[in-house]
């Protein structure tokens, strides 16, 4: 007799769980837990990483991220105006600069930022300005875009209505525009904070300081000391301790402008 | 002339169009209009949708830019490269069907943005003006809320405050109670009629024929780009010459009958 649809719904819920139960099993009695507990979860190795890993190494992350993220963000604004622009070669130049840095890997912008340029221009930078361009570089291909995007979510009425009141374009768009644009764009560019989070990882490639170190480089500095996997996934659970609430608050903003939007439409309904 | 001072003389009319013709691409909306508004007149622009008659209306602030004619008003001549279109703006208010005001602003800061920073009015003085025109349209009370707490009409309300705010020579009303609840539209053509009381030239696309006929000094009626008939409204709405206009006053003042004869 063939299975209800629901019957058969319920029997497919069931095999799944089974599966779950399965491959937890695999690495629960496959594992060499021992091993993996020496390697990984070494408390006394864990210790020594303390409070270098906090006072040095998660402070640079975020000072990196945070500088690289306010250039990406002063530049992806410029980038998205142009390519917003009535003057085509504006468009053309913003275009091929957002394909670019888009499409090349964040490790290749670090090399040429921290070799190509100083040979090139016999300049140096220090680390923190290097940092900052670099994720700069990267991030505001990708928030150029989401920017765009945003600004085109505004409706037009908008900008008819601040013209009608006698505002200029270009006041319209940064009285107006721009700031309902980033309350659209608040989730999205939450998600690239914590994308350029992860990039800053890449930092170590400029060669780094002691007191420069971040937490990749830091975490890999104390493998090394400590001849132990244990202070790598300190760093990464540094990480986390950085994207899980930004990931938080993202879906946090995308609730409240979702909510803002269905009560906006019950109004004009 | 000078086309900057905007200082017209007090006698001329306020807003003059002559031989104005607008196409987008091929489609070609409006067809040779010619309009006179003279000062404290009220104009309704009536006629069956895509007859021209918001395309008319956006071309009166350069909303839409107009291929050939020319828009004067309030003594500047729009139609001119040279003139400065914001500060022409400044002297016409413009109030849309979709209220469009600013989301992410208060309802006081709706009406104080563009006095500061366009008319330069320090804050005090903005928020004077402001909370005038809020309570002249009845929502003082809703100078803190968003715009989003607002119903339609309240929004529409304060959208027409937001409008005065700049004290205008002249208002254009672009069908603003077609997005309205029934029940919601009485509030806004009070304000509306208020105005007219009050002597405020207005050019108002509608499709309130009671409105019209009751507030309006003038009638026209547009249909495919051109201006069919124009005149009083015991004239226009309740004696019309033209077999067009007539059509169309029998579908809109009596819609349930006019379906079943032309069907």
């Amino acid at each position: 007799m063939p299975m209800s649809p629901r019957k058969r719904a319920q029997a497919f819920r069931g095999v799944q769980y089974g599966i779950l139960v399965l491959a937890l099993a695999a690495v629960a009695f496959l594992a060499d837990w021992e091993t993996l507990g020496n390697a990984f979860f070494n408390l006394d190795a864990m210790a020594t990483q303390f409070p270098g890993i906090i006072t040095t190494a998660l402070i640079n992350t975020i000072i990196y991220t945070g500088l690289g993220f306010a250039l990406g963000l002063a530049v992806g604004l410029v980038l998205a105006l142009m390519k917003l622009s009535s003057v085509a070669p504006y468009r053309w130049i913003a275009t091929v600069y957002i394909e670019f840095f888009r499409g090349v890997p964040a490790l290749l912008v670090f090399i040429a930022l921290g070799f190509g340029v100083p040979l090139a221009f016999q300049i140096q930078f220090d680390t923190y300005s290097t940092a900052a361009i670099a994720l700069g570089l990267v991030g505001s291909a990708y928030i150029a875009e989401t920017l765009r995007a945003g600004i085109q979510a505004v409706p037009k009425g908008q900008v008819e209505a601040a013209r009608s009141l006698g505002m200029a374009q270009s006041r319209a768009t940064f009285t107006v525009v721009i700031p309902q644009a980033f309350r659209i764009i608040l989730p999205p560019l939450t998600n690239e904070l914590i994308l350029l989070t992860k990039d800053s990882s890449l930092i170590y490639l400029l060669g780094l300081l002691g007191t420069e170190y971040e937490l990749a480089k830091f975490g890999r500095e104390g493998m090394n000391a400590t001849n132990s996997m244990s202070p790598i996934l300190l760093a990464g659970l540094c990480y986390l301790l950085i994207t899980v609430p930004l990931g938080y608050l993202s879906r946090y903003l995308e609730r409240r402008a979702g909510r803002k939007r269905d009560e906006g439409l019950e109004v004009t309904a | 002339m000078s086309a900057d001072t905007g200082d017209a003389q007090s006698g001329g009319p306020i807003v003059e169009i002559t031989g104005l013709h607008k196409a987008f691409g091929m489609l070609e909306v409006l067809k040779g209009i010619d309009v006179t508004v003279e000062r404290g007149e009220v104009v309704c622009i009536i006629g069956p949708s895509g007859s021209g008659k918001s395309t008319l209306l956006r071309c009166v602030n350069v909303l839409e830019e107009p291929n050939s004619g020319s828009v004067v008003v309030n003594g500047f001549e729009l139609t001119d490269p040279d003139v400065d279109i914001d500060r022409a703006r400044r002297s016409i208010g413009m109030v849309f069907q979709g209220f469009n005001l600013f989301g992410h602003l208060s309802v006081l800061d709706n009406l104080t943005v563009a006095q500061r920073k366009v008319l330069k009015r320090d804050a005090a003085e903005a928020e004077r003006i402001a909370r005038e025109n809020l309570d002249k349209v009845g929502l003082a009370e809703k100078a803190g809320a968003m715009p989003e707490q607002l119903s339609g009409g309240q929004q529409q309300r304060v959208a027409i405050a937001r409008a005065l705010s700049m004290q205008p020579a002249v208002m254009l009303f672009d069908e603003p109670t077609s997005a309205l609840d029934p029940e919601l539209v009485g509030d806004v053509l009070g304000v509306m009629r208020q105005l007219a009381d009050e002597g405020m030239t207005m050019l108002v696309v509608t499709h309130e024929m009671q409105f019209a006929r009751e507030v309006a000094d003038k009638v026209l009626f547009m249909d495919g780009g051109v201006v069919v008939e124009s005149g009083h409204p015991s004239k226009v709405i309740a004696d019309p010459a033209e077999d067009r206009t007539k059509t169309f006053l029998s579908r809109v003042l009596n819609p349930v009958h006019a379906s079943e004869t032309t069907d």
